[in-house]
């Protein structure tokens, strides 16, 4: 088996789901059936980072048999409003574009149809014009003055701008002997779980009701969201997700915006509507973690003890402000200080809005985002000090006596013991080998350092923390948020069977096999006559606001509460049964099937018979007992307080701890990342089944691997998207994996019912910057930023070995971006014919046709000003593009000014050319260009040497044509060999 | 193979594991939505339509294959086999299936039909594999939960079992 079992206290049962999943029997969303007469959904998306939506053309798609509708963001202007934030700002945030779209990927309209495929078909055949506007990517930009700004109303980008203030941190920083400051550009990623989006909904107009069915995670907070989205009362959306659902990692929750959609189309159609989401859909307009720039600020003394901390956090929320964001920015406000034992807390949170994809649950929430600033500066004291960074850190984590502690910022940390789970780490761990293995490696010359990170995992968050990001006098004007209701209903059948329904919404993680084995230990029953139900019907189970799938939540709150459920629904059994056994509830056992004596074994019930006594025999039921035939418990924890008029926010309930440390080696020819040995330490309280555990762990790891040295979500300066397939958004493979030494440490919280703790997010926190921690001490770096990329990293090698390593500061060669650049180039070319005569040419749309390249239609809307539909591939980027031509500069038959647009999928791009005819001497004419042209989206991604060679070939295509539809130049042949060679060149297939 | 057009429906017979099937397909529709959509075999999954992912891998004439990739007029006449064919029986799973379930190398289960169809056809052809070489081959697919090492440890463990299983073939049944 994979589990390490000396390090576990319970054994690891097979889990109940496994079978039907190996046996390709799973219910996923796209695998369940539909009612007839369902249509299919394509999305129509945006190529442009920023535009203004100028027309929507139907018609052709309306013409495709199959196709019944088109619906574009002015047709459910009347019927849905947009997806409330947690800040009262004017950003629309409605799921499609209107009037403006603002992201790559932004839906601009749906094409209903009786199948995807045709779906699809419409898709391609909506026309849609846009006209541009400059677009701003990266979040300190967006806050300049002359900025574009993305949502006039509000006037600036900025969304958001709270300062807090706890302790001293004023007089800590004036007397502090010491201190350092790190400034991090954290970059996007996201969870990418193998299984998209998917969608079914319908409309009952008589009722005015939605019935949707989404692959949705929760929290179902946002329940209220798409409700009010919609323009319907909570009890007139009925909101179900499948019995299996194929991963999520909090991107699920951004299922929500196209949940809206459906119904809201559905209701246009008045049929009921289908969509499931493709890959590509996925990258480019699903659910991205917020990038975000930190400057952390230390006060410390000379043994590297902090006093103080200031951080300035600019988080970067994308286009659109949606529900639950800016949610990443505050699910960690109580862990502020991390691990550590820091009284005096400055905090500056702001945000700002970009041309990028909305943000929204991510695996780790926050937590890298904090973490990786924190830790980088610890490491950075360390250094400055000239002290060990394990030193640094042990000094500063908070004593075990102190537990509970209540952090600067409000959380209230249950239980733990970080110095001693850090000695262990240590010891078990072997670092002293790792230490030996450093000094080898570099006594041979070789790149290898040793990073380490000490991190709080916090779990079960506060469903008020999000209200911080308001004042406190506006908090109390809109009445305390705060809590975490989580619930379970466990119903007796009338055959004395048990059926356990809770609104955890796994995704994956085993929750059915978990829950069987608790309430079975409570009612004495072998686990597999337990039966565990976990999709969700908010028109009929018992659910709230913190319900789902998020803040690992799992073992510490929904665990719980099945267990309170099941021991309620025991304690009336108990009654039931003493009453006609003639003994006291309190003497009986539930134990091998039957309520029994727990002195006298031969006075016993079958458990069976006594669970079934409510249906058929209710007269045998004390009075007082009521029914015992369905128990629903909720329960939250007194400690998730409301946040306080200091801002003091309790964010979240239970707080595991975490250490990691790693060994890594940089190759000096490559730049490739080796991780050499990586451990990590958890102490995540009672541990519920420790495969799960193990699993969880595992595979944060490897999703928090992919996010330091493989994926980001790459923009382009002009906001075209640049790693829209699998193929650009790396995500790790089996390959790539190290080996991980996992080890526990077992704090049982207090504050939750069994006594465990989330465990689920921990690495996606700590294991990125102790990766980073430990390659900064490979190369003897003070400031480095994700993605480790081995570019980056040759890079860094490269300088490291020109100059002797440097005490200052010296900041990290940023990863280069291909974005918007500039194409430039001219020409000339000779034909036979005379100026005049190229001229008439040139006016002529049929003659355009035949020459522009890879054209399939000219129109002539005006004397000069064509349309054309042309296929052109760069590279391996095929793709069709809508063309506008418009000349200018007229000056007959001498010259004229050609300039150009082309969009489409792909990307989009621009041009001016100035063409020039002059008469040869000999009868013909001398045909002059120069032209600047400029390209984004998908096509910039390929490179310049391919841009450039396909805007030559392209544009010297244009003119060999021309040249022969004029008469020929007297060599035609060598212009086709030319270009047949520059076509071998580049790639390119005009 | 006849000329097909893209306007008319085409009938396509293969046999899916084991037993033979037709189904209606438009000339351009993927393998996998033949399996999925129109012979209702949902274990089969898609999870990024350009051939990265690998969770829609089947095994074809003895070949594991992207289906997501694959034509479903281009399937004519072939033996497909999938995630649906690996059990012994309704409730019986396959040695490599249970060595999934006893090594918790699923979470999800999204990308595991593929997975466990790669294996399945690589074992059939090399019985004794190293680690290295499962490693590469679980390199083709994309897990997002269980960070692999759980899956590579499955996959040598049923390797092992497969081979004492095709020593005392009577055993097989208990798998």
């Amino acid at each position: 088996m994979g589990i390490q079992g000396e390090q576990f206290i319970r054994p690891s049962v097979e889990r109940v789901e496994d079978a039907t999943l190996l046996s390709g029997g799973g219910r996923y969303i796209d695998d369940l059936g539909t009612r007839p007469g369902t249509l299919h959904a394509a999305i129509v998306r945006s190529p442009h980072a920023h535009a203004d939506l100028l027309a929507i053309d139907k018609a052709a798609a309306l013409t495709l048999p199959g196709v019944v509708a088109v619906i574009t963001g002015s047709d459910l202007l009347d019927i849905t409003t947009g997806l409330v934030p947690a800040l009262r700002v004017s950003v629309d945030a409605r799921a499609i574009a209107v009037d403006r779209v603002r992201y790559v990927g932004e839906p601009v309209a749906i094409v209903l149809a009786a199948d995807r495929y045709r779906a699809e078909d419409g898709a391609d055949l909506v026309t849609v014009r846009y006209r541009g506007r400059p677009a701003v990517v990266d979040p300190e930009a967006a806050l300049i003055p002359d900025a574009p700004v993305l949502h006039g109303d509000v006037g600036s980008n900025l969304m958001s701008d709270r300062s807090f203030a706890y302790g001293d941190p004023d007089g800590a920083f004036s007397t502090a002997l010491h201190s350092l400051a790190v400034t991090v550009r954290y970059p996007r990623n996201t969870g990418s779980p193998m299984e998209c989006y998917g969608v079914v909904a319908e409309y009952d107009p008589h009722e005015d009701a939605y019935d949707v069915l989404a692959n949705f995670q929760g929290p179902f907070s946002i329940h209220a969201v798409i409700a009010r989205a919609l323009k319907v009362p909570g009890n007139r959306l009925r909101l179900r997700t499948p019995p299996d659902s194929g991963g999520s990692f909090g991107v699920k929750q951004g299922v929500a915006p196209y949940a809206v959609l459906m119904a809201a189309a559905a209701r246009v159609v008045g049929r009921p509507v289908k969509w499931v989401e493709d890959r590509l859909e996925h990258l480019a307009g699903s659910v991205s973690a917020t990038n975000r720039v930190t400057i952390l600020t230390a006060a410390f003394d000379a043994e590297g003890r902090v006093a103080a901390l200031d951080w300035d956090q600019l988080e970067d929320c994308g286009a659109y402000l949606r529900a639950p964001e800016p949610a990443t920015l505050y699910r960690m406000h109580g862990n502020m200080t991390g691990a550590y034992a820091i009284s005096h807390v400055r905090i500056r949170n702001r945000v700002v809005l970009t041309n990028k994809l909305p943000t929204g649950l991510v695996r780790g929430f926050g937590g890298p985002q904090v973490y990786y600033p924190l830790e980088r500066l610890m490491q950075r004291i360390a250094r400055h000090l000239g002290l060990d960074p394990l030193d640094v850190i042990r000094r500063n984590l908070i004593p075990a006596d102190a537990f509970p502690y209540r952090t600067a910022t409000g959380a209230l940390y249950d239980s733990g013991d970080y110095r001693q789970a850090l000695d262990i780490a240590v010891g078990d761990g072997g670092l002293s080998a790792l230490l030996g293995r450093r000094d080898a490696a570099r006594a041979e010359g070789r790149i290898y350092g040793i990073g380490f990170t000490a991190a709080v995992e916090p779990s079960v968050s506060n469903m008020g923390y999000i209200t911080a990001v308001l004042t406190p006098a506006e908090r109390a004007k809109a009445g305390p948020k705060n809590g975490a209701q989580s619930t379970a209903t466990i119903t007796l059948d009338p055959v004395g069977t048990v059926t356990v329904q809770v609104a955890s919404v796994p995704q994956g993680q085993g929750h059915r096999t978990v829950l069987a084995g608790i309430v079975a230990d409570i009612f004495g029953i072998p686990p597999a006559q337990v039966r565990v139900t976990t999709d969700l019907d908010t028109a009929k189970d018992a659910w709230s606001i913190a319900s789902g799938n998020y803040s690992s939540r799992f073992a510490a709150a929904v665990a719980g509460v099945a267990h309170l459920a099941a021991t309620r629904l025991r304690d009336k059994l108990a009654r039931i049964a003493a009453a006609q056994l003639n003994l006291k509830a309190e003497d009986l056992v539930f134990a091998g099937g039957r309520v029994s004596s727990r002195t006298n074994p031969d006075a016993f019930l079958p458990f069976a018979r006594v669970a079934a006594t409510s249906h058929w025999s209710p007269g045998l039921v004390p009075d007082d007992v009521g029914s015992a035939i369905r128990e629903t418990a909720f329960w939250t924890p007194p400690e998730l307080t409301a946040p306080d008029a200091e801002d003091h926010v309790a964010s979240s309930l239970c707080h595991g701890f975490i250490f990691d440390f790693c060994g890594v080696e940089v190759d000096r020819a490559t730049g490739k990342l080796r991780i050499d040995r990586y451990v990590t330490m958890h102490d995540c309280g009672v541990i519920l089944h420790p495969g799960m555990v193990e699993g969880q762990v595992r595979g944060g790891f490897v999703q928090a691997l992919g996010a330091a040295v493989y994926e980001e979500l790459v923009y382009g300066e002009d906001g075209a998207f640049l790693s829209g397939t699998l193929a650009d958004y790396l995500l790790p493979t089996a390959t790539e994996v190290p080996d991980l030494r996992i080890l526990h440490f077992t704090s049982p919280s207090p504050f939750t019912p069994l006594g465990a703790k989330g465990v689920g997010e921990g690495n996606c926190m700590s294991t990125p910057v102790c990766l980073a921690n430990a390659v900064a001490d490979a190369l003897d770096l003070d400031t480095l930023d994700l993605p480790l990329t081995p570019a980056k990293l040759r890079a860094l090698v490269a300088e490291a070995d020109e100059v002797p390593p440097p005490a200052g500061h010296r900041p990290a060669t940023p990863a280069a971006k291909p974005g918007d650049r500039t194409l430039r180039g001219a020409g000339a070319t000779v034909v036979a014919a005379a100026p005049e005569a190229v001229w008439a040419l040139l006016l002529d749309p049929d003659v355009l046709a035949s020459v522009i390249p890879g054209a399939h239609g000219v129109k002539k809307l005006s004397d000069t000003h064509f349309t054309a539909d042309v296929t052109l591939g760069v590279g391996p980027v095929k793709g069709r593009y809508a063309a506008d031509i418009t000349l200018s500069d007229l000056d007959p038959p001498r010259g004229a000014t050609l300039t150009g647009t082309v969009s489409g999928g792909l990307g989009d791009g621009g041009g001016t050319g100035r063409v020039t005819l002059e008469p040869d001497g000999s009868g013909g004419t001398r045909i002059g260009y120069t032209y600047e042209a400029a390209v984004g989206g998908k096509v910039a991604a390929v490179g310049g040497r391919l841009l450039d060679g396909a805007a030559r070939v392209v544009i010297g295509g244009f003119f060999a044509a021309l040249a022969r539809r004029a008469g020929g130049t007297g060599q035609p042949g060598l212009m086709r060999r030319l270009l047949a060679r520059v076509l071998a060149s580049t790639g390119v297939r005009p | 193979m006849p000329k097909l057009s893209a306007a008319s429906r085409h009938s396509v017979s293969f046999t899916v594991n084991g037993v033979a099937r037709s189904v209606e397909v438009e000339s351009r529709t993927l393998l996998t939505d033949a399996l999925r959509h129109g012979l209702g075999m949902t274990g089969t999954h898609v999870g990024c339509e350009h051939g990265v992912c690998g969770s829609c891998t089947v095994a074809i004439d003895g070949t594991m294959a992207r289906a997501c990739l694959t034509l479903a007029v281009a399937a004519e006449g072939c033996d497909i086999r999938t995630v649906e064919g690996l059990g012994l029986g309704p409730g019986r799973l396959g040695v490599l299936q249970a060595a999934f379930k006893r090594h918790h190398a699923l979470q999800c289960g999204f990308c595991t039909a593929g997975i466990l169809m790669s294996l399945d056809t690589y074992l059939r052809r090399h019985p004794d594999p190293s680690r290295e070489e499962l490693t590469l081959v679980i390199g083709g697919h994309l897990c997002r939960c269980t960070g692999y090492a759980p899956i590579v440890a499955a996959a040598l463990d049923a390797a092992a079992e497969l081979r004492g299983a095709q020593k005392h073939p009577e055993e097989t049944a208990h798998a």
